[in-house]
């Protein structure tokens, strides 16, 4: 194996590997093409209806739903892994009391400065376009989805 | 010289000593930052501040009062810490012009101990990305396209160089370029899957992610909340350290940190390895991962054992899922921690006044970019009822595996863990977008997100070059809150190893006197 450049320490004698010289053997790989479950059946366009909504973001174009059907398809990996009587991780710290601060105020009346960053605004009111009007239905907004 | 022979001229004393002024410091280094400016490490550069904290510290200095081993440094922060005054836009369309009404907390103490505060690194765009490549101020060059390491092993193409220039990695790709490139003595960084560790690997600069709940995230633009750690680049492990001593401990502001005491520290010189044991995990012997590399690692192993040390493998079972369950859980997190920009109070706001809700739909898709609106949408999917137990939870309970894995291999009696930081040294940007973002952060952040996963503090030391010329470097991972150990025996072996400094050819050397302080390994 041809040197790799400089360091004595790189140039001490080989022993015998102690690092594994293949690697595991039962991997599927990661990213690009492998590494993803079964082809499942596509998401319903109700459900990318749905999502665009919970998210009021747009998938934009079919590459975007593309994405999303590689994630679900990546994702669906987890279902090889074995959790029968494993509890949930939801914290590294779940060992620890959580903190909590006495309720005394310590600062505040920074209403000009948390003003500043706003486009539309009157006096100390953060101005908002009308609320309680939803999102228009699929057919009538102008995204991608309604081709499909 | 090798950066880390024991002749590192120390930058600190020389300031005490007054052999070099803070002011004279500061404009070296941002003269430095306008003559690299092709490497694009820097979104905003605060220069009028930066002198004015300088001259501070001059005045300090002059009083024979300096507040610490921190005054007068400059430093750079990755942009998506808030710094009261200071731009801060995550790279993204969706907080350009947000001028942060308030500091970080780890700004706010580098700032508090006196440093300099140079300006904001570039990164992808909300620091979702492994290559720094995707963020609305364009990529980050990697410092080591121009060296003359690189240049002497590289074969010129038939057009210009131009297209020849690698990677940063990332996300902290700017923060690690500026700590690389000279501009900044270091840098803060953000770590959620690999974001300190890898840049670091790919610059040849140190890359500390401490344990989770070490560090305050206040005022960091939060990604994953239950993985999330600021980030520490420098030049040597001895520098970290002395960050590290600055930044860590409880702050009331963030219920995540631990309350327990916390002490700095300094490094001891470790001489005797004969009572450490380390553990080599055989799942890091990663598909893809290049012969070189795993030649590096092999060397690496045999010179702790060579030592003295014990060596032996271990394993840990669930590596392989943990960039999976990593995928579910980072876009959940994603989606939730996202729904905050709607433009009403900061931000980007779209011109669109028909409804609240047609308002937030147009902001955020002017606002955010392809890789952003992916992860939001496909964490929302995650979310949703029909989907919540099969992946959300599913991911949940996959973690604890992952973070069992760990315990009990540290409870065999292993101190540390070595492993590769990258898979390979740093792709070319041409070839690097090629592949999606998902895909690659999928690839690269492999052998750096299971310590995430577990909380667990981990740091990149740079090795070796690699055939091209680039940097390569070699993980280590500690147990929990043993940010100590962890750093003694990085030390150890980064002296071992004596990394090259970087012979960048670009740059015009002025003064060498103040260049060679510059160029100087630590400033501790």
């Amino acid at each position: 194996m041809r040197a790799l450049l400089l360091g004595r320490w790189l140039r001490a004698g080989p022993g015998p590997p102690r690092v594994p010289p293949r690697p595991e053997s039962r991997h599927r790989g990661n990213g690009g093409n492998g590494g993803h479950g079964p082809l499942r059946q596509k998401v319903s366009v109700e459900v990318l209806d749905h999502l665009e909504h919970l998210a009021l973001v747009d998938f934009r174009d079919s590459e975007g739903v593309e994405r999303l059907h590689k994630a679900i398809q990546f994702a669906d990996q987890l279902h090889e892994v074995n959790t029968d009587g494993v509890e949930l991780m939801d914290s590294v710290l779940e060992d620890r009391c959580l903190y909590l601060r006495e309720d005394d105020v310590t600062e505040g009346n920074c209403t000009k400065e948390l003003l500043e960053n706003a486009r539309e605004k009157v006096e100390e009111y953060f101005v908002a376009p009308p609320g309680n009007i939803p999102l228009p239905k699929l057919e009538e907004r102008e995204t991608f989805l309604q081709g499909s | 010289a090798a950066l880390n022979d024991g002749l590192r001229s120390q930058v600190s004393a020389a300031l005490k000593e007054g052999r070099v002024a803070p002011t004279e410091l500061c404009q070296r280094c941002l003269a430095l930052i306008k003559s690299t400016k092709f490497l694009n490490a820097y979104i905003t550069v605060a220069e009028e501040t930066a002198m004015k904290q300088a001259e501070e510290s001059e005045e300090r200095y002059k009083r024979g009062q300096p507040l610490g081993i921190l005054d007068g440094i400059p430093v750079a922060v990755k942009d998506n810490f808030n710094t009261a005054g200071i731009e801060t836009t995550c790279a993204s369309n969706m907080l350009k012009g947000y001028i942060s009404p308030y500091n970080a907390t780890v700004v706010q103490k580098l700032l508090d101990q006196g440093a300099v505060l140079l300006g904001k690194t570039n990164l992808d765009e909300f620091a979702m990305g492994s290559g720094s490549t995707d963020g609305v101020f364009g990529p980050v060059r990697n410092p080591w396209s121009y060296s003359k390491q690189y240049k002497e092993k590289s074969v010129p193409k038939s057009d210009s160089e131009e297209s020849d220039w690698v990677i940063t990695g990332g996300s902290s790709g700017g923060s690690a370029a500026a700590v690389s490139s000279f501009t900044c003595f270091a840098a803060l960084g953000s770590d959620t899957g690999g974001s300190t560790r890898n840049p670091a690997a790919h610059c040849g600069v140190v890359g500390l992610k401490p344990t989770y709940g070490l560090i305050s995230r206040h005022g960091l633009i939060p990604l994953v909340n239950s993985m999330d750690v600021p980030g520490i680049l420098t030049r040597c492990v001895d520098d970290a350290a002395v960050l590290l001593g600055s930044l860590a401990g409880h702050d009331p502001k963030d219920s995540t940190t631990i309350q327990d005491d916390f002490e700095p520290f300094e490094l001891p010189n470790l001489t005797d390895v004969s009572k450490l044991s380390i553990g080599i995990p055989k799942e890091y012997h990663a598909p893809g991962l290049s012969s070189e590399i795993l030649a590096l690692w092999s060397k690496a192993a045999d010179l702790f054992k060579n030592a003295g040390a014990k060596v032996v493998e271990v394993s840990l079972p669930h590596t392989r899922y943990s960039i999976v369950c990593y995928h579910v859980l980072c876009t959940a997190e994603v989606a939730s921690n996202m729904a905050r920009f709607d433009g009403l109070e900061y931000g980007h706001r779209s011109d669109m006044k028909d409804s609240t809700e047609s308002m937030y739909a147009a902001t955020r898709r002017e606002g955010f970019n392809d890789v952003v609106r992916g992860r939001i949408l496909s964490g929302n999917y995650f979310l949703l009822k029909q989907n919540y137990e099969k992946y959300f939870v599913k991911a949940q309970k996959v973690r604890r595996l992952i973070a069992n894995d760990f315990v009990k291999v540290f409870r065999s009696g292993v101190d540390i863990l070595l492993t590769p930081t990258t898979l390979s040294d740093a792709a070319p940007y041409t070839e690097f977008i090629q592949e999606d973002n998902r895909t690659r952060s999928t690839q690269d952040d492999i052998l750096t997100q299971a310590a995430n996963m577990a909380g667990l503090p981990a740091i990149n030391v740079p090795t070796a070059l690699s055939e091209r010329g680039l940097p390569v470097g070699l993980q280590f991972i500690g147990r929990s809150f043993q940010e100590k150990q962890l750093l003694t025996v990085a030390k150890w072996f980064e002296k071992q190893v004596q990394f090259p400094m970087i012979q960048l050819e670009e740059v015009k050397r002025h003064d060498s006197g103040v260049f060679q302080h510059q160029k100087s390994a630590s400033f501790s």
